[in-house]
């Protein structure tokens, strides 16, 4: 092999790596971009009057966001309400029967409910609740955000009880606790730290998830904190601000753009911390 | 306690159970008595757990075949009006009554695929920095933790940030290019969703990468091969159904994907021309017209899109996960 091969060869190495560093960095760009312009586009705008305030008729300024931060918080509450006994729950049947063909069913559909498109929920919330209850209500956005959020809380409690040593639940056993003793005051309190950041990351999830609201929880330009009538949330006043032609309302947009960024941002940095805390594996 | 003592104990409490009178009634009988109610309780509270904990496996096989259920059954009006043909008709006029999906399935696959193109570079780019180049240390892991965070942006957001950035961009290379400068449109969306399906190939490209065995590696290295020839002909090799997997899977998202899409593709029904012309997608016609479809055939033509929109990521999802489940047991 001549000298001038091999000098190309490394060349080549050197360029393929200098030009793979690049392309991954350049993947940074997109997320600073959007932050930086959220951050700057909503900082202003965000006081305290934006935060109490519910939004004002077109043509007058200043209004605030009382009403989405209020609905997302009762949205979200209810829909983690629902998701997380059934979700911890089927986590832990599914962790206990690996070999059961039921399991290896609800396995599937598990899988299968992860990679259903937002919207689908939404159409199906509507059809489940939305009409049967005689018109949109907050209760059916939180019935289609806690479908959204179960494969989530499924998948990391059913990881991180599979990571427990059996040992640990048969020591539990030979001391004659009962089974649901076993599971209740054992297993679940040793994989607790792996379930809750399964719980957190799905909040994080749905929090800013707008399809499945559109025809469920639908929106409200009014303060309300009833369940059964429509209700703002951050995600659908951002969709519907942001598309009106008024600029005052794409100001709260940005307000209620950046707030409900920050909110999520948190949420999944924070997650990542309890986990690498914990050493938890999701 | 002895057994003895027990045995004696358990034959006065069945005495007295079967209702003979027993000889005598001692403070240790009715401990005993107090203590077999209690397991009984006990064996009856683990027996409702164990049926929770089954009736919750089954929620799940429910609720995935409530939703197929209820897609197929409110679609049929539309189904039995319109027939096949729905899926292959070239207009989407409700005023009229006519229904054609053509539309909306370019639109789909136009954004989708587009976005898939764009964005393989970088996840691809990603998974091999973070997987084979610099698997360990702070600057690699602030990038695996920025492009996770990607992920986690509202795609609400990310329509909102198009809308009020990207597509006035779009619209001045538009201007350049001499085409109807709208900014709004297949391209301007396509740009989006890349960005926002990054890193799902590249996170599950980075642990396929990782598994590659070192022996593999070493072998090659010693043979005198380059960096560069070590990537392509062990690594890319080794993991390629792996980084298939993660391809498969950033196109159910993009498919799925509708706030982002809704807010910047320009929502017209008309066949998009090239990839400069508004369109639609399955999933933001949905968004826009579900709640003004005022006939029931219009709703249920819409239904039948969520319905084709559900299989169709269904079907994409099964296939990438059983290719990651192949591979991570070869």
């Amino acid at each position: 092999m001549t000298p001038s091969n091999i000098k190309y060869r490394i060349g080549k190495s050197r360029g393929f790596q200098v030009l793979t560093i690049t392309l991954a960095f350049a993947c940074v760009i997109p997320l600073l971009a959007i932050l930086g312009f959220i951050i700057e586009a909503g900082i202003t705008k965000i006081n305290w009057h934006f935060l109490v305030n519910v939004p004002k008729p077109v043509g007058e300024t200043g209004g605030g966001i009382a009403n989405a931060l209020l609905g997302t918080l009762i949205i979200i509450l209810v829909a983690a309400l629902i998701a997380i006994p059934i979700g911890i729950l089927c986590g832990v049947y599914l962790s206990e029967n690996k070999k059961s063909r039921l399991a290896y069913w609800s396995r599937l559909c598990v899988d299968i409910l992860q990679g259903v498109p937002s919207i689908v929920v939404g159409i199906v919330a509507y059809f489940w609740l939305v009409k049967p209850l005689g018109g949109f209500s907050a209760l059916s956005g939180s019935v289609a955000l806690a479908i959204m959020m179960l494969p989530i809380v499924i998948r990391s409690t059913e990881e991180t009880l599979k990571l427990l040593p059996d040992t640990l639940k048969e020591a539990a056993f030979a001391l004659g606790m009962p089974f649901h003793r076993v599971i209740l005051k054992v297993i679940i309190p040793c994989g607790i730290s792996g379930i809750l950041s399964g719980v957190m990351l799905s909040i994080a999830r749905v929090a800013g998830e707008t399809a499945p609201l559109l025809f469920t929880a639908f929106g409200n330009p009014y303060l309300s904190a009833n369940l059964t009538k429509p209700m703002q949330s951050l995600p659908l006043l951002i969709f519907n601000y942001a598309t009106s032609p008024y600029n005052d309302w794409h100001d709260l947009a940005w307000g209620a753009s950046l707030i409900l960024l920050v909110f999520v941002l948190m949420l999944n940095i924070f997650t990542k911390l309890i986990t690498r805390k914990w050493k938890v594996q999701l | 306690m002895d057994t003895s003592s027990m045995d004696k104990d358990l034959i006065t409490l069945s005495n007295a159970s079967l209702g003979v009178i027993s000889p005598v009634k001692t403070a240790d009988s009715l401990k005993i008595r107090q203590r077999l109610r209690r397991s009984y309780r006990q064996i009856k509270t683990e027996n409702v757990f164990r049926r929770v904990l089954v009736l919750m496996g089954w929620v799940m096989v429910v609720l995935v075949l409530g939703i197929l259920f209820t897609l197929v059954l409110e679609s049929v009006p539309s189904i039995r009006a319109l027939g096949a043909g729905y899926l292959w008709g070239k207009t989407w006029d409700p005023v009229q009554d006519v229904y054609g999906a053509y539309p909306f399935l370019l639109g789909t696959l136009l954004t989708s695929f587009l976005a898939l193109i764009i964005s393989i570079p970088f996840s691809i780019a990603v998974a091999i920095f973070l997987g084979e180049y610099y698997p360990e240390g702070w600057l690699p892991n602030l990038l695996k933790n920025t492009v996770e965070l990607i992920a986690a942006v509202p795609s609400v957001i990310y329509g909102f940030w198009g809308l009020a950035v990207l597509v006035p961009i779009v619209r001045g290379w538009e201007t350049k290019l001499g085409v109807q400068p709208v900014g709004v449109g297949i391209l301007s969306s396509s740009l989006i969703l890349a960005v926002m399906i990054i890193p799902y190939a590249a996170s599950l490209g980075r642990s396929m990468i990782q598994m590659v065995p070192s022996p593999l590696k070493e072998a090659a290295y010693s043979l005198g091969a380059t960096r560069w020839e070590v990537i392509r002909s062990v690594i890319i090799p080794y993991t390629k159904s792996g980084l298939f997997a993660g391809i498969l899977l950033s196109l159910g998202r993009a498919l799925g994907e509708t706030m982002a899409v809704t807010m910047v593709i320009g929502n017209t029904s008309i066949i998009p021309k090239n990839i400069f012309s508004p369109g639609n997608t399955m999933a933001s016609v949905i968004a826009n017209e579900f709640t003004e479809a005022d006939k029931p055939v219009y709703l249920s033509a819409l239904i039948e899109l969520g319905l084709v929109l559900f299989l169709v990521t269904v079907v994409i999802n099964m296939i990438g996960k059983r290719v990651i489940s192949r591979f991570t047991n070869e």
